[in-house]
């Protein structure tokens, strides 16, 4: 193996023939670089996008500290090179390494992906190829690093089974201690010649953690229609479902964070202020997979805020949620960051608020008019759409809301939309187009020919873990169709800016989202034929994803435009974020019949998270949680995890 | 109050380009609570500037920057707390203060020096008598980026540091810097036939206009 000083070498000699060289060299401030033979347990965490998207996610930072503070371990990050730079180092026979200590990948004890959305796949096999590391996980021995993901998209892990050999279903930031403690000793353990422990022990330990699933001890049977027979353990001492771990109180936030050499995506700091949402929009996979809601307090935020902000010098500051007007002490927050921060040039940026008054009152006190459009997510535009997908803001709101944000100052006003809902209709589309153009036109009465809309419309694509996994995608057709509406209407004003998704993209993500094993050849197959970077448009090869499809007698169309018996075995149906199945399938049975479900902090509906999640709850009682507090024990504690309930019980 | 630093640039930091340095140094700024000036209007910029672009990849001993400050502070003790901002790579190696009136840094200089250090060493007597035809010639007709110039009049000097066998192993340059009219270290070193790729270039020496 190459060591550190060949490689940076050999770097020397081909960083000044790639775009924005500073991608690879490391050296930033706040980065941290252990002195490799002072622990026993090496970890690499790769974000497999690039750099500039990479360095800011704040789930990797998160694990970066919490390894780093241990004295026995270290952590390094690596990202996936530009096409650019990994021709280059294929060519030169350049490993992919490690930012911090130029060591090979290879030489770490473990690899940590973080996988946010399906389209980062290919990446991850890429990455692995590129530092030598067998893709698969049969493949590699007792010389490899333990190769284990994380992030929204393992909440179905089934399409990436054959090439992660753990998976960390929910917050990785208690179970990644649990997981480096095994690693360790079993380096330890094999360290001693007469050792007789194989890698398939140390998984075997990974998997009796609560909250790791390690696919190679569960089997899938398919039914003759090809869905899933059942799923089952065929190891002693594994669980047959797979429970999400969660932070009973979210520990404190991360405020040393990396602060690049050269620009990236987002130049911030992010504090997230809470985590979880009780709205429980139907379509919204974060706000189902991430409950019980937790805040932190204003102070701690506050404190973290300015303890980054003076680590960093960064010129941004996020307070991130799914739903910030729902952050119990928001105006509090608002107020005291407006006063804290006003008048040093800080830009704040508070995402999605609510359609109110209100949350113009917020923006104001955070003093930041200046600085982009104000974002409001409408998502639907027709009252039925709204109730189907239990987001339901009336017209009137809408109008009155823009035509304030219009009348206090701002300029540009930002919608977000979705098309592609479950039976939606090209009424329901018209409408979108509609709804926009009377914003605009309130707008004008305000403000005059200055005032601007940016509609930013995506395509749903129904996920795993939500009251929408039954569904069927809208076909290509359909979706272009409703694209095309969109364009006929909007493209006429020149104040309206619309941007929609590409169709191509929406189908690769829907296949990847609810993919079975039968989807992990498939992805082997479209990254063998060249595609990589899915989500670029530099990258992603729509043509080898359907030959791979063919090659492997799948069909693409099964995955997506198909809707699910409601008797079906999920291809997850082994792995829970806590949200029962029959509470999402009510949620579904409700959205037909347009009836909604108002946000649950007011009144809990028992979707599952307090039976599975009692104990913690009740050792942190009070304001932290959302959920009601738990008084009196549970005696069947583990009820919720081992049976699952079936639909309709 | 204005200051001006000089600073080194190395390591990782070779690979940050220009805009990205400005950033750099902003953020430090920030981060030692200096009170930063910033331009009035719609996007304000803080008022720092850069006395010489230093091209991507060459590192630098002598890089000078301009910083306004909204009100004066002391000196003393600014390089440490500014240092203990800094990424490795970076080294600040004086502060002064400067007249509020002075010239933009940009305008004052007149050359730069630089110093290429060859990764394999060459035949050193070979590489003198190119060196000499060089410094010879009336003029060097070139074509860079569509445009032909003659790089000759850029040229202050151009030594060959050999060793003891008569290997060479560095080579010395002074290169003209003005606004319009800046010898670029590659450029010479293509006319040597030395590949780009096989050196690498530090900057010693930034020379003023007084
Ligand atoms: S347990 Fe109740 S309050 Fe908690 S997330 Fe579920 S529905 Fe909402």
């Amino acid at each position: 193996m190459l060591t550190p000083e060949q490689i940076e070498r050999k770097l020397d000699r081909i960083l000044l023939k790639v775009q924005k060289p500073g991608r690879y060299v490391g050296g930033e401030l706040n980065s941290i670089q252990k002195d490799w033979d002072s622990v026993q347990t090496r970890v690499a965490l790769v974000f497999p996008d690039i750099y500039d998207i990479g360095v800011s996610n704040v789930g990797l930072k998160i694990l970066y500290d919490q390894i780093n503070q241990r004295e026995d371990a270290l952590a390094e990050r690596a990202y996936a090179p530009w096409l650019d730079m990994e021709a280059l180092m294929r060519e030169h026979r350049i490993p992919l390494y490690a930012l911090e200590s130029k060591r090979p990948l290879a030489c770490f004890d473990l690899i940590g992906f973080t996988l946010p959305y399906e389209t980062l796949y290919t990446n991850t096999l890429n990455i692995l190829d590129l530092a030598g590391i067998p893709v698969r996980s049969a493949e590699r021995d007792e010389s490899h690093p333990i190769i284990i993901a994380g992030g929204h998209s393992c909440m179905n892990p089934e399409p990436m089974h054959a090439f992660i050999d753990a998976f960390v279903i929910g917050e990785g930031e208690e179970v990644i201690h649990e997981i480096i403690d095994v690693v360790k000793k079993w380096k330890v353990e094999s360290n001693n010649p007469l050792s007789t422990c194989h890698r398939e022990d140390v998984l075997r330990e990974l998997a009796k953690i609560q909250g790791v699933y390690v696919p190679r001890f569960y089997e899938t049977t398919y039914l003759d229609d090809g869905t899933v027979a059942r799923i089952e353990p065929i190891a002693a001492d594994v669980p047959k479902v797979i429970t999400k771990r969660i932070v009973a109180k979210l520990p404190p936030p991360p405020t040393k964070f990396i602060v690049p050499n050269v620009d990236i995506v987002h130049n911030r700091v992010s504090v997230e202020i809470m985590r979880g949402c009780t709205r429980g929009c139907r379509f919204c996979h974060a706000g189902m997979i991430t409950r019980p809601v937790r805040e932190r307090s204003v102070d701690e935020v506050l404190q973290a805020a300015e303890e980054a902000l003076k680590n960093t010098g960064f010129e941004e500051l996020a307070l991130l949620s799914l739903s910030s007007s729902d952050y119990t002490h928001v105006l509090e927050l608002v107020t005291k960051v407006g006063e804290k921060f006003g008048g040093t040039h800080l830009k704040v940026s508070l995402p999605s608020l609510r359609i109110e008054s209100v949350s113009i009152d917020l923006m104001e006190r955070l003093k930041d008019r200046r600085s982009g459009g104000f974002t409001l997510a409408p998502e639907a535009a027709t009252e039925r759409m709204r109730r189907i997908i239990n987001k339901f803001i009336p017209d009137e709101d809408i109008i009155n809301t823009t035509r304030e944000i219009y009348r206090r100052g701002w300029t540009t006003i930002k919608l977000y939309f979705m098309i592609g809902h479950p039976s939606e209709t090209l009424e329901d589309v018209q409408a979108i187009a509609d709804l926009c153009k009377r914003v605009i036109a309130e707008g004008r009465k305000v403000i005059g020919w200055k005032a601007k809309l940016h509609a930013g419309v995506s395509t749903f694509v129904p996920k795993s873990q939500t009251p929408f996994q039954w569904v069927s995608c809208d076909t290509p057709e359909q979706i272009r169709a409703k694209q095309e509406l969109l364009k006929r209407e909007l493209y006429r004003d020149k104040n309206i800016k619309l941007s929609l998704t590409d169709a191509e993209d929406s189908f690769l993500e829907a296949w990847l989202s609810r993919g079975d094993r039968r989807m992990a050849e498939v992805i082997y197959s479209a990254w063998k034929k060249g595609s990589k970077f899915d989500a670029w448009q530099e990258g992603k090869k729509y043509d080898a994803w359907m030959e791979a499809f063919a090659e492997h007698g799948l069909d693409p169309l099964f995955y997506t435009h198909r809707q699910r018996r409601t008797d079906e075995v999920f291809p997850w149906e082994h792995i829970t974020a806590a949200v029962r199945k029959n509470f999402l399938f009510q949620d579904f049975r409700m959205s037909l019949e347009g009836e909604i479900r108002v946000d649950c902090r007011l009144n809990c509906y028992a979707c599952g998270i307090l039976p599975t999640f009692a104990g913690l709850r009740r050792e942190n009682p009070g304001e932290g949680w959302k959920c009601p507090d738990v008084k009196s024990p549970v005696n069947n504690k583990q009820s919720a995890v081992t049976s699952l309930p079936l639909v309709g019980d | 109050m204005r200051i001006q630093i000089t600073f080194s640039k190395q390591g990782a930091l070779r690979y940050t380009g220009h805009l990205d340095l400005h950033k750099l140094w902003e953020r430090a700024a920030r981060r030692a609570e200096l009170p930063l000036a910033y331009s009035q209007g719609f996007h304000p910029q803080p008022k720092i500037s850069m006395a010489a672009a230093l091209p991507l990849g060459f590192s630098s001993r002598c890089e000078v920057l301009d910083m306004k400050l909204e009100r004066d502070i002391p000196l003393e003790g600014l390089r440490d707390t500014l240092q203990a901002t800094l990424p490795p790579g970076i080294q600040v190696l004086a502060i002064e203060q400067v007249d509020d009136h002075a010239p933009a840094l940009q305008t004052r200089v007149v050359s730069a020096e630089y110093e290429v250090t060859l990764a394999e060493p060459v035949d050193g007597s070979e590489l003198k008598r190119k060196v000499d035809s060089v410094m010879d010639a009336e003029s060097i007709l070139r074509t860079r980026r569509g445009k032909q110039y003659d790089l000759r009049p850029l040229i202050e000097s151009l030594a060959v540091v050999s060793s003891a066998e008569g290997k060479a192993e560095k080579i010395l340059m002074k290169l003209a810097a003005k606004e319009g009219a800046t010898g670029r270290p590659e450029e010479v070193l293509d006319v040597l036939g030395i590949a780009f790729e096989e050196t690498r270039i530090e900057r010693t020496r930034l020379n003023f206009q007084s």
